[in-house]
C-alpha cells in the first residue's frame, strides 16, 4: 500500500492554507472560464500559465489543474440552461439537459450533472492513484522505440476514435507535425523551413496555437451564430438537490459504465469529447426507453448522467499518460505538460521517484479540488449563469484582449499575437469543416519528441522498421496503434460487406 | 426582399473544402521541398534533418488529395453554405477591428489598443452610451494593468501614454 502512504503525504502538501486558497481561486476561475464562450480549459490555462512562472511548481499545478476541474463543471451550466455547450465535451449534455431545463427541471438536471461529474472524476482519480505508479514503473524501461510507439498509439487513437473523417484527422495531425518541425531540428540543430525569417527560428509554440485555435475561433463562431443568450432559471433549491440525490443511485450501472468509458478514453487518448458521446450512446442503447433520450416530452436524467460522468472521468484520467509518460491525452493536459517543462520539471516516469511531493500533491489536490468545485458550483450556479447575461458586445472584445495578453506573455513577443489571430482563423475554418483541433495541437506539442524518438530508434536499428516489433512491449503498443488506425476503414468495410449481403 | 435573397451564400462548404485542401497540400509541398534541401537521406550520424518532415509532408499531401476528391464528389456540400451573407457581415465586423487591434499594439501598447477595441464593439455592435463604454473599457484595461504590471510583474507592450506616465 505504498500508494496510500504517498497519497497521505500528498494530502499534507495539498492541505496547506496557501494551496487551499489557490484551489478555490482555480475552481472559481475555471467555472468562469467554462461558462464564458471563447475561454475553455485549454486556452484558459494557457493564458494564465505565465502568471505562475514565479510560483512553486506544486502550487502552480494545483491552481491550474483546479481551473481544469472548474471548467469541466462550468461546461454543464451553459449546456443545460442555455443549450450552449460551453465546452465541446458538454455537447452531449445538451441533448437531455436542455429539454429538462425547459420543463422547469433545471435544478434537477444541474444537480444530476454536477453529481455525476463528481463521481466520474472520483473514479478516475482512484484509477490515477493506483494505476499511475504501475504505468510509471513500466515506463522506466522505455527506450526510444517504446516511446515512439506510445506517441504512435496516441495519434492513431485520434484517427480510430474520432467522429471526424479519418483523412481530415490525418491532415490536421500532419499540419501539426509540420509546424512542430519549423525551426531548429531537435537532434542536429539544423534550421528547417524558416526561409530566412528570424521570427520562425524558435518555431511555433503550441500555447499560442491553443489560444488562437480554441479562443479566437470560438468567439468568431459564437458571433456568427448571432446568439442571444436566453436561459432557464438557474436557482437550485435544497429540496431539489436531496430529491435528485435520492433518484441518482438508480443509475449506478450507467455511472459505472460511463466512468469506465471515460477512463479508457482519457488514457488512450480519445479525450473527453468522444467519451461523452460514447457514454451517451451506450446509456441510450442499454436503456429500457431508448426513444425518450433527447426527446422534449420525456427527457431522461440518465442522458445527463452518462456524458457528464464520462467527460469528467476522461478529463481527469488524461493526466495519467501526461504524468507517467510525458504524453498528454488531451489539449488541456498538453498545456499542463507545457507548464511542467516551464517550471523545470521533466514529465515522465522519473517524476514519480524524483518529485514525489509534486506528483502526490497534485493527485491529492484532484480529490480536494473536485470536492471544492462540487460545493462551489452547486451553491453559486445562479451567479455563474448570470455571466451569460452580460451582452456579447462586451464579452467578445474583453476576451479578445485577454487572449492577446495571454499570447504575448508566453514569450513576450508581439509576433505571437499575430500568430494567435492566424491560428484563430485556421481554427474557425477547421471547426466548420470538421477538421479536428485536438490532434493538431497534440502534434505540435509532441512533434519534436516523436521525431527524436523515431530517429533514435531508427539509428539504433540501422534503419530497420522491425525495431518497433522487436519485443513484446513495443510490439503490443505498435500493434494496438495500427489496429486503432485502421479501425475506421475496417468498420466501414465490414458494414459495406454486411449491406451487400 | 425575401429572406432567402437577403441571406445569399457567400461561399459554399464545398469551395471552402477545396481551398483548405489546396492550402494544406501546398504546405505539404513546402515541407517536402525543404526536406530535400536539408537532406532526407542517411548520414553517418543517422537519418538527416529532412527525414521525418519529408514523410510528414508526403502523408499530408496524400490526405489532402483524398479530402479534395471527397469534396469534389460531394454534390450536397456545394449547396450547403459555409457562410451566408449576414453571417459573413458578422464575422467581418469581428475580424476587421480585431486585426486592426492586433496591428496597432506595436505602437499604442496593449492597454490603449484594448480600450479602443472594447469601445468599438460596445458602441458599434452593442449601442452602449459613451459613458458606459468609457467606464467598461477603461476599467478592463486598468485591471489588466494592475494585475500584470503591478501584481505579477509581467510587463506587457506599452505605448507613448504609459511612457509619459513613467512606466517603461
Amino acid at each position: 500500500m505504498d500508494e496510500l502512504n504517498s497519497l497521505i503525504a500528498g494530502f499534507g502538501v495539498a492541505l496547506s492554507p496557501f494551496n487551499l486558497m489557490l484551489m478555490l481561486v482555480g475552481v472559481v476561475l475555471g467555472i468562469l472560464i467554462g461558462v464564458l464562450p471563447g475561454l475553455g480549459g485549454a486556452n484558459g490555462i494557457a493564458i494564465l500559465l505565465p502568471l505562475t512562472f514565479s510560483m512553486p511548481p506544486t502550487s502552480a499545478i494545483i491552481m491550474l489543474s483546479c481551473i481544469y476541474w472548474g471548467a469541466l463543471f462550468g461546461g454543464a451550466i451553459t449546456s443545460i440552461l442555455f443549450n450552449i455547450p460551453g465546452e465541446p465535451w458538454s455537447v452531449a449534455t445538451t441533448f437531455d439537459g436542455y429539454p429538462l431545463a425547459q420543463r422547469g427541471e433545471a435544478g434537477k438536471a444541474l444537480t444530476a450533472a454536477f453529481t455525476s461529474s463528481f463521481v466520474g472524476a472520483f473514479v478516475a482519480t482512484l484509477v490515477l492513484t493506483f494505476l499511475s505508479p504501475i504505468v510509471a514503473g513500466f515506463a522506466l524501461r522505455f527506450g526510444p522505440p517504446e516511446f515512439f510507439a506510445v506517441c504512435l498509439l496516441t495519434f492513431c487513437a485520434f484517427v480510430g476514435m474520432s467522429r471526424d473523417p479519418p483523412f481530415k484527422t490525418i491532415a490536421a495531425m500532419m499540419l501539426g507535425f509540420g509546424l512542430a518541425a519549423v525551426g531548429q531540428d531537435p537532434v542536429s540543430g539544423t534550421l528547417r523551413m524558416t526561409y530566412g525569417q528570424v521570427e520562425l527560428l524558435k518555431g511555433f509554440d503550441f500555447l499560442i496555437a491553443v489560444i488562437g485555435l480554441f479562443g479566437i475561433s470560438e468567439i468568431i463562431q459564437t458571433l456568427e451564430e448571432g446568439l442571444s443568450f436566453r436561459g432557464a432559471n438557474a436557482k437550485i433549491r435544497f429540496k431539489t438537490v436531496i430529491d435528485t440525490w435520492r433518484e441518482l443511485p438508480r443509475y449506478w450501472l450507467t455511472s459505472l459504465r460511463s466512468s469506465a468509458v471515460g477512463c479508457f478514453m482519457g488514457i488512450v487518448p480519445g479525450g473527453a469529447t468522444p467519451a461523452s458521446f460514447m457514454a451517451y450512446g451506450v446509456a441510450q442503447r442499454m436503456s429500457k426507453q431508448p426513444n425518450d433520450f433527447g426527446s422534449s416530452q420525456r427527457p431522461q436524467v440518465e442522458g445527463v448522467v452518462a456524458p457528464e460522468t464520462a467527460a469528467h472521468a476522461a478529463g481527469t484520467s488524461a493526466l495519467l499518460p501526461m504524468l507517467t509518460l510525458g504524453v498528454p491525452g488531451s489539449p488541456t493536459a498538453a498545456v499542463l505538460l507545457g507548464g511542467l517543462l516551464i517550471w523545470g520539471l521533466q514529465p515522465g516516469p522519473m517524476l514519480f521517484t524524483e518529485q514525489k511531493d509534486f506528483v502526490w500533491g497534485l493527485i491529492a489536490s484532484i480529490y480536494l479540488g473536485n470536492i471544492v468545485g462540487f460545493i462551489v458550483v452547486l451553491a453559486f450556479v445562479p451567479y455563474f449563469a448570470a455571466i451569460l447575461r452580460i451582452p456579447f458586445s462586451i464579452i467578445a472584445p474583453v476576451i479578445l484582449a485577454i487572449c492577446a495578453v495571454g499570447a504575448f506573455t508566453v514569450h513576450t513577443s508581439i509576433f505571437d499575437i499575430y500568430m494567435m489571430l492566424i491560428f484563430g482563423i485556421i481554427g474557425y475554418v477547421f471547426k466548420k469543416l470538421d477538421y479536428p483541433l485536438a490532434p493538431l495541437v497534440l502534434a505540435i506539442v509532441l512533434g519534436d519528441r516523436t521525431e527524436e524518438s523515431f530517429r533514435q530508434a531508427m539509428l539504433s536499428s540501422g534503419g530497420e522498421v522491425s525495431v518497433f516489433f522487436s519485443n513484446g512491449l513495443v510490439g503490443t503498443l505498435t500493434g494496438l496503434a495500427l489496429a486503432l488506425f485502421f479501425w475506421p476503414f475496417i468498420s466501414r468495410l465490414m458494414s459495406r460487406l454486411k449491406s451487400s449481403g | 426582399m425575401t429572406p432567402e435573397s437577403q441571406d445569399k451564400t457567400v461561399a459554399s462548404n464545398r469551395s471552402l473544402e477545396i481551398i483548405t485542401a489546396a492550402i494544406l497540400f501546398t504546405l505539404g509541398l513546402v515541407m517536402i521541398v525543404d526536406s530535400r534541401r536539408v537532406g532526407m537521406a542517411w548520414a553517418d550520424d543517422g537519418p538527416q534533418s529532412g527525414y521525418f518532415p519529408f514523410y510528414v509532408g508526403l502523408i499530408l499531401c496524400t490526405a489532402c488529395v483524398i479530402n479534395l476528391v471527397a469534396a469534389l464528389r460531394d454534390k450536397a456540400a456545394s449547396e450547403q453554405a459555409f457562410l451566408t451573407h449576414s453571417q459573413f457581415k458578422m464575422v467581418m465586423a469581428l475580424l476587421v477591428p480585431t486585426t486592426v487591434f492586433v496591428i496597432i499594439i506595436k505602437w499604442t501598447g496593449i492597454y490603449l489598443a484594448s480600450i479602443l477595441l472594447i469601445s468599438w464593439f460596445m458602441r458599434r455592435l452593442g449601442g452602449f452610451s459613451y459613458l458606459k463604454t468609457l467606464v467598461v473599457s477603461l476599467g478592463v484595461s486598468l485591471s489588466l494593468f494592475v494585475m500584470f504590471e503591478i501584481w505579477f510583474k509581467v510587463p506587457l507592450p506599452k505605448g507613448p501614454i504609459e511612457a509619459a506616465l513613467g512606466f517603461v
